[in-house]
């Protein structure tokens, strides 16, 4: 058993009882809603009669489901302005606070409560979305729930967990130029395996996960639960506390001192002990993308696909199927896959530091004839601070489509969709078959300068080939 | 239980799940699969059973593929026989729901993403794992035997069928939780709502 580790600490100080079917009862610090898992929840706590307890502990935005081109209501897609008006009828009731479309903070769940700084160390965060684990880049333990849990949060603050094991994720040395915290997590999720992680939650450290801002922790434990772990986190040190202060949500002078004793109080012990230890090299690492289906099927970008029969058994059979349906073939490289689409956004990568990385690969080039390039950011401030430093009119000025902020293409709930048997070039988290909108698009995940190469070339390339880098090396 | 029935829901008590199986097979099967999130688009379960599988089981002009799901022979089954890492993805409790909607009562595979796992435990479907070699022998035996009864016994651990007795693995918590029947958290919980006002208080950022 795990001790001393920040996942011990903030569990223990968020402890309530022991249940009955042995879970622990944690109470909740900040409860994060959005308009697709949670009306069935609303649902269930008006049948009971129940209201909603802690009501200034929850936050609500609306992402999932919110057109990024023409925002005007009501939304053209009828499902959507239902799904939307349920939301906001929910929230009023309960008297939730909610951030929509004309409050200027509206945008994807997990930029949004950072950004406010609603996201602090030492909380217990939760929302009905499994990404919820990005915000334990902040030393939060933040885990993504089911609708009836959601219920379980409404109605008593709390949920019922069971306590898990601590895996320490150590990233030593540095990264090379072109190289990037998801070329770091979709190394850790190829490695330890897409169900890695279960039984896990994981402790980002090490030298590389130090020298990252905010933006770069966020990515990586966004996609722990793609690496089947419930959660993520790095703990919070100076990098943490620069990025919190002076945000909405954190207090000033004498009381942010306070909290920031507190947060310093639950990073983990310098003898902390856990469950299980896994390094890796930063140094060693390039660009990654992925050339299958699941986000472990994932290579450096100068290396072989494999062949299904190399794989693990369990692996082979997946494996044939991900390269038929991407059309890949062992032996190749992915360098080279041509693509239709370029898409810049989710809770992965739309953050401001994404899009300037991006910006400057496109900077001065053209999305190439074929492609079409979308870039959405992660919220409305992100976008906001993006026109501020002029980085939509390098997008624009290149061909790419600037948008208004959501979910969007990451997973096709609005009518941002892959259509027929489009490639993607995506900086989301997942390249599930279906997951951007048509059964037989195409999915691959990678870095936002990647994303931003692949619309230039119209081709997944080496971001460090193009032009920018051969300076810096020559 | 008849597909789609709209009052499904947790039983108080499941100690024990007994009916003819469907096997899908294949590791990694995730969220998006077995509830694609065009369908995700409403307010309520009802009617999410149809849709279950669909992007696998119909074709573009909506025409049936084949897929588990559609055979005729596994109609009425209550029984899902999975690989491993199944329902990895999105935290969507549509997907739990759109299989219990179309019949599904129990869930036998060699792993379990756990959102999806505690998803289904919220609606009393026990997810019972075994080893790689039982679970596909199981695939096997449902493929030739489509009218069997298999047999998921949660207290014994067990799961059985024909002459074979497989030993397999119920999560504790779920255990208690399926066989005491104290699924229901929210009661559970809400009866400590003064101690949970007192851990709220003892937090050092509640209060500023
Ligand atoms: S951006 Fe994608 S992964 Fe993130 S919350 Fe939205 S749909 Fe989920």
């Amino acid at each position: 058993m795990s001790e001393g580790t920040l996942y011990d600490k903030v569990w223990d100080r968020h402890e309530v009882t022991e249940l009955p079917t042995g879970q622990t009862q944690l109470f909740v610090g900040l409860h994060l809603v959005h308009e697709v898992t949670s009306p069935q929840a609303f649902g269930m706590l008006e049948e009971r009669g129940l209201d909603v307890a802690y009501p200034e502990r929850t936050h609500a935005t609306v992402d999932h489901i919110v057109p990024t081109a023409d925002q005007s209501r009501p939304y053209s897609d009828d499902a959507a302005e239902e799904m939307m008006s349920e939301l906001e009828r929910n929230v009023r009731d309960a008297g939730i606070e909610f951030d929509d479309p004309t409050t200027g903070r509206q945008g994807i769940v997990h930029v949004v409560g950072p950004e406010q700084g609603l996201t602090q160390p030492g909380m217990t965060i939760v929302c009905g979305d499994s990404h919820t684990a990005t915000h334990g880049a902040f030393g939060a333990l933040a885990f993504g729930i089911g609708t009836s849990q959601i219920r379980d949060v409404l109605a008593t603050g709390c949920i019922a967990m069971e306590k898990q094991k601590v895996r320490r994720i150590e990233v030593t040395g540095e990264l090379d130029e072109g190289v990037t915290p998801k070329d770091v997590i979709l190394t850790v999720i190829r490695r330890l395996g897409t169900d890695g992680g279960v039984g896990y939650v994981y402790e980002y450290g090490g030298e590389a996960i130090q020298d990252m801002d905010m933006a770069g922790r966020m990515s990586i434990c966004n996609m722990s639960i793609e690496g089947g772990a419930r959660a993520g986190y790095v703990n919070p040190d100076e990098t943490t506390y620069e990025y919190l202060e002076g945000r909405d949500r954190v207090p000033e002078g004498e009381a942010f001192e306070e909290l920031k004793a507190y947060w310093e109080s639950v990073a983990s012990d310098a003898d902390a002990e856990y469950d299980d230890v896994v390094t890796i090299d930063g140094s060693e690492l390039e660009p990654v993308v992925t050339w299958g289906t699941t986000p472990g099927q994932g290579i450096g970008i100068s290396e072989e696909i494999p062949a299904p029969e190399d794989l693990p058994a369990d692996k082979a059979d997946s494996a044939r199927a991900a390269q038929e349906h991407m059309d890949v073939e062992p032996g190749d490289t992915m360098d080279g896959y041509e693509v239709d689409v370029a898409f810049l956004g989710s809770c992965t990568n739309a953050r401001l530091p994404d899009l300037r990385e991006a910006a400057e690969v496109v900077k001065g080039r053209e999305v190439h004839e074929d492609v079409r390039g979308l870039v959405v950011p992660g919220s409305q401030r992100v976008k906001a601070a993006a026109e501020a430093e002029g980085l939509d009119e390098v997008f624009k000025d290149a061909g790419f489509e600037w948008r208004g902020a959501g979910c969007s293409m990451c997973l096709g709930m609005n009518e941002d969709q892959l259509v027929g048997d489009e490639r993607c070039a995506s900086s989301s988290n997942r390249n599930f078959v279906g997951r951007q909108g048509s059964k037989d698009g195409r999915t691959v995940l990678m870095s936002p300068p990647m994303v931003a190469a692949a619309a230039v070339t119209g081709e997944v390339t080496d971001v460090r080939d193009l032009e920018r880098f051969e300076e810096v090396r020559a | 239980m008849s597909a789609d029935d709209g009052d499904a829901g947790p039983a108080d008590i499941v100690t024990e799940v007994t009916g003819t199986g469907v096997p899908v097979r294949g590791n990694d099967i995730d969220t998006d699969q077995i509830i694609p999130a065009r369908f995700l688009k409403v307010v309520t379960f009802d009617g999410l059973g149809q849709f279950a599988f669909f992007d696998v089981r119909f074709d573009d002009e909506d025409n049936p593929k084949e897929h588990p799901f559609n055979e005729e022979q596994f109609q009425g089954a209550s029984v899902l026989a999975v690989n491993a890492n199944f329902g990895c993805g999105s935290s969507r409790e549509h997907a739990p729901q759109a299989l219990m909607r179309w019949g599904i009562d129990a869930i036998v595979g060699e792993s379990f993403a756990e959102i999806f796992a505690g998803n289904c435990l919220a609606l009393g479907i026990p997810t019972v794992t075994a080893s790689q070699e039982d679970v596909e022998a199981l695939q096997d035996f449902i493929d030739q035997n489509p009218d069997a009864e298999v047999e998921v016994d949660v207290v014994e651990e067990e799961v059985r069928y024909g002459d074979t007795v497989v030993d397999a693995t119920v999560d504790d918590a779920q255990k208690r939780a399926l066989v005491e029947g104290v699924w229901d958290t929210t009661a559970l919980m809400g009866a400590n709502a003064d101690t949970v006002k007192e851990t709220a208080a003892s937090l050092p950022y509640t209060n500023v």
